[in-house]
């Protein structure tokens, strides 16, 4: 390039500026080897778009938040429009929200658009890590990069929780009494880590300042760090794709970057923020002036967190009022400590460590850009389900009370239920999901070999009455029969001869995994079922039929 | 008077006694509904309507508060099929039959709002019999329940820290125990909030006069009535239920209409 370039020169005076900047930046190659990039279109693959797009929209509604607000905890007495709270004893903080609201033109507005940014982030990031999750998508290469993934979700969790809490409202406070109240559970060094954060005896008048600090500096920046790294694996990676005929592991079948996805791209990022727009400007989040200033004494009825805090609020709620106990004078109190934190670990452990437990019990080390069809992995779709179960009955409990009173049921019974779906759902749920993939697999299997009942009924000159089986075409069929199937693999010894207890358990975990298995259909079936069926499947003008 | 008895079999005489007898019962009524209006305010009952009262009680409550209100025998449980209603005072039936709330449709964890079985005329006789058999709450004044006097942000506080952990901060309601709860407080009269706070209905505790006095409960109601009427200044209150209905949009209409754009946006590959 630097031979050409140097000597060219350009015409027209766009063309002089756009060579100047290009000589000296190297545009052109950057364009021709990332507008070349291939993304496989599939709209389950846009939501780490929608993810990153309403990231930016908090980026934006959150600057403008910034102008307005006050993070100090100093008393004042509220003098502003809104009569219910005028001369009403509330800290800087939670005037200034008022302010936001009622006095800052177009304040509401914003801080409706950022409150539901942020719930629709922390939703597509979800609903992004469990499309990867369900597809396989984490294996070989991309290991790290689902590590990263988890990383940002947790970091997504601790943005919205410390931005929750800004405010100072009554909600939010409450909130925060509970975190200081699971911190305090803590043996040993809780008490001391709440007074240290909380700067004194809760609330103190420090936390909404440190909690400000971290919500729009620390946390956005390692949101902010965790999507470069993220988007750069993605890059070296390449994309995904699903199967299909002529997409193979070492290809990528889908539009170049340049011009059309990243018009489409881009063009998304505007319908993202229009529809949380419209969102924003009709329907009202967090109405604080409702919640009233935060004062430790009153707890309302229907506090709850976010959506996405929900499900640890919801384990809180499930907890039985034992476990709390009284050792070297010192009082544990698991009855808060345990279900506070040990169903979140257990989870987020699982999901870190997913990606190694399933290479290592299907010792597939192989590198995988091909999906799996959630069906083709029935254990792995169990486990997922299981899973989702998991956390779906902790955030019902979240809301159990609004469940009681809006289908008019005991709130006691509620928790009973929910207390049993807590240990019985994820079992429930992986059983009945992984026959439910096997089903399908064999239906997938039945359709492959006989073709699709067309419900059409033939009656033959001897009077037999046969369906005519239609059979698919080569691109439907291709997804049908071509997948991966692992196979249990039992115990191996090792160079020694010896079978270590790692290993037998290795062989167990693999056996529950894939004992029951619907094998994909091999070519030879696959001739074998169109010879045979080969007159029937004819077109049914063929004169000579005949029945099987 | 001779006239008057020579006359006294003329063929139009059973007519005239007839109209003097409804003149003179209608007069009486509605002299005697006058007074019986006038005394309502000030809940000063006529010996006719704790009478009338009495009636109506025997026929429609009884069977579960006992004749006399001395209420129900014990069962094997303690429980009760009605208490006994000496001294709960005219607020209480007032706030009880005039919500429709009994007599009880059923038994339940709680009593619940249905169309009113008595009419306000019968409403206040009962009030009257039960306000007789022992001093309690009477119906709150006119003035009491004028919100224009009350101060909503002072009500607002009073309101939070006694009443929000079960009518949630917003009044929008909230679950008690075993099916048990606290209802949302929209569109319930001035009337029976007061009495609500003053008696202590189903599973409320009361607030007496000593424990909120009779202007904070005003300044309790104007803040209702505030709330109530300002409307939601941020568009669609979706209930006034906080996170979960909030949740609940994003997860359904939110994350749907985003998912059929993406369908769309991807809809012209192979």
């Amino acid at each position: 390039m630097s031979a050409s370039t140097d000597t060219y020169t350009p015409k027209t005076r766009v063309g002089r500026i756009t060579n100047f900047v290009d000589t000296r930046v190297g545009g052109s190659s950057i364009v021709k080897e990332f507008g070349r990039k291939i993304f496989p279109d599939h709209w389950s693959f846009m939501f780490g778009e929608v993810a990153l797009y309403s990231f930016v929209i908090l980026l934006l509604s959150g600057t403008f938040l910034t102008f307005f607000f006050d993070p100090s905890m100093a008393e004042t007495h509220y003098n502003g429009p809104y009569v219910p709270l005028k001369g009403v004893e509330m800290s800087v903080a939670y005037q200034s929200t008022l302010q936001i609201s009622f006095e800052v033109r177009g304040g509401l507005f914003m801080r409706q658009l950022h409150h539901w940014s942020a719930l629709l982030f922390v939703a597509s990031v979800s609903f992004h890590m469990l499309r990867v999750f369900f597809t396989g998508a984490f294996r070989r290469p991309r290991e790290l990069n689902w590590v990263v993934g988890c990383v940002l979700l947790i970091l997504a969790l601790a943005a919205g929780f410390t931005g929750y809490s800004l405010p100072d409202d009554l909600l939010s406070g409450n909130g925060l009494r509970i975190i200081d109240g699971v911190i305090k559970g803590i043996p040993l060094v809780g008490t001391y880590i709440s007074l240290l954060l909380f700067g004194g005896e809760f609330p103190g008048t420090d936390i909404v300042g440190r909690l400000y600090v971290l919500h729009i500096l620390l946390v956005p920046a390692l949101i902010l760090l965790m999507i470069a790294i993220h988007l750069f694996m993605v890059v070296v990676h390449k994309h995904t794709q699903y199967p299909g005929p002529g997409r193979t592991e070492s290809n990528v079948v889908g539009f170049p970057v340049g011009p059309v996805y990243a018009a489409k791209a881009g063009g998304f990022f505007f319908v993202v923020f229009g529809i949380l727009a419209v969102i924003a400007a009709n329907f009202q989040i967090l109405a604080i002036w409702d919640y009233g200033p935060y004062d430790p004494s009153p707890v309302s009825a229907g506090t709850q967190p976010d959506w996405y805090i929900g499900w640890v609020d919801g384990a809180l709620r499930l907890m039985p009022g034992v476990g709390e106990f009284v050792i070297f004078g010192r009082t544990v109190s698991l009855n808060v400590l345990l279900p506070a934190l040990a169903p979140a670990g257990l989870l987020f452990t699982l999901m870190f460590a997913w990606p190694w437990i399933e290479r290592w019990v299907t010792k597939d080390n192989r590198e995988h850009h091909i999906l799996d069809r959630p069906r083709n992995a029935p254990f792995r779709t169990g486990i997922g389900v299981a899973g989702v179960v998991f956390y779906c009955v902790m955030w019902a409990a979240a809301s159990s009370d609004l469940i009681a009173t809006h289908f008019h049921v005991s709130l006691n019974d509620v928790t009973y239920w929910l207390r049993a779906l807590f240990f019985l759902g994820p079992i429930l749920g992986f059983i009945i999901t992984r026959r439910i993939c096997l089903a399908l697999q064999r239906k997938d299997r039945e359709i492959a070999l006989h073709g699709r009942e067309t419900g059409r009924i033939v009656r033959l000159p001897h009077g037999e009455f046969i369906e005519v089986h239609e059979p698919l075409n080569d691109y439907k069929l291709y997804r049908l029969v071509n997948f991966e199937s692992p196979q249990v693999l039992p115990a191996q010894p090792n160079k020694a001869g010896h079978i270590k207890r790692t290993e037998k358990l290795r062989g167990a975990v693999s056996r529950f995994f894939f004992e029951d298995r619907v094998a994909p259909v091999t070519p030879a079936e696959l001739e074998a079922a169109h010879s045979h069926h080969a007159e029937v499947e004819a077109p049914a003008e063929k004169a000579e039929v005949s029945g099987h | 008077m001779k006239a008057l008895s020579q006359r006294r079999r003329h063929p139009l005489a059973a007519v005239a006694l007839l109209l003097l007898g409804l003149l003179v019962t209608g007069g009486l009524y509605a002299v005697a509904g006058n007074v019986n209006e006038a005394k309502a305010q000030t809940t000063n009952f006529s010996a006719q309507d704790i009478e009338e009262g009495e009636k109506l009680f025997v026929a429609n409550c009884a069977t579960c508060h006992g004749i006399g209100a001395v209420g129900a025998p014990e069962g094997a449980h303690g429980n009760q099929a009605g208490p006994a209603l000496i001294g709960v005072g005219a607020a209480a039936v007032d706030f009880q039959v005039g919500t429709g709330r009994m007599p009880m449709q059923m038994s339940g964890p709680q009593a619940q709002v249905k169309p009113n079985q008595f009419d306000e005329e019968q409403t206040r006789q009962l009030a009257a019999y039960v306000a007789s058999l022992g001093t309690g709450p009477a119906i709150p004044d006119e003035d009491i329940l004028d919100v224009s006097k009350g101060d909503p942000a002072a009500g607002g506080e009073i309101f939070r820290v006694n009443c929000a952990m079960c009518h949630n901060a917003s009044a929008a309601g909230g679950a008690l125990t075993r099916g048990k709860f606290a209802p949302a407080l929209a569109g319930v009269s001035e009337a029976h909030i007061y009495e609500a706070m003053a008696t202590g209905p189903q599973n409320m505790p009361v607030f007496n006069d000593a424990n909120i006095s009779p202007e904070e409960k005003r300044d309790v109601i104007a803040f209702l009535k505030t709330i109530e009427e300002q409307g939601t200044p941020g568009g669609f209150s979706l209930g006034s239920l906080g996170p979960v209905s909030e949740g609940l949009l994003m997860w359904t209409a939110g994350l749907g209409v985003v998912i059929a754009f993406t369908i769309w946006l991807t809809q012209r590959s192979s």
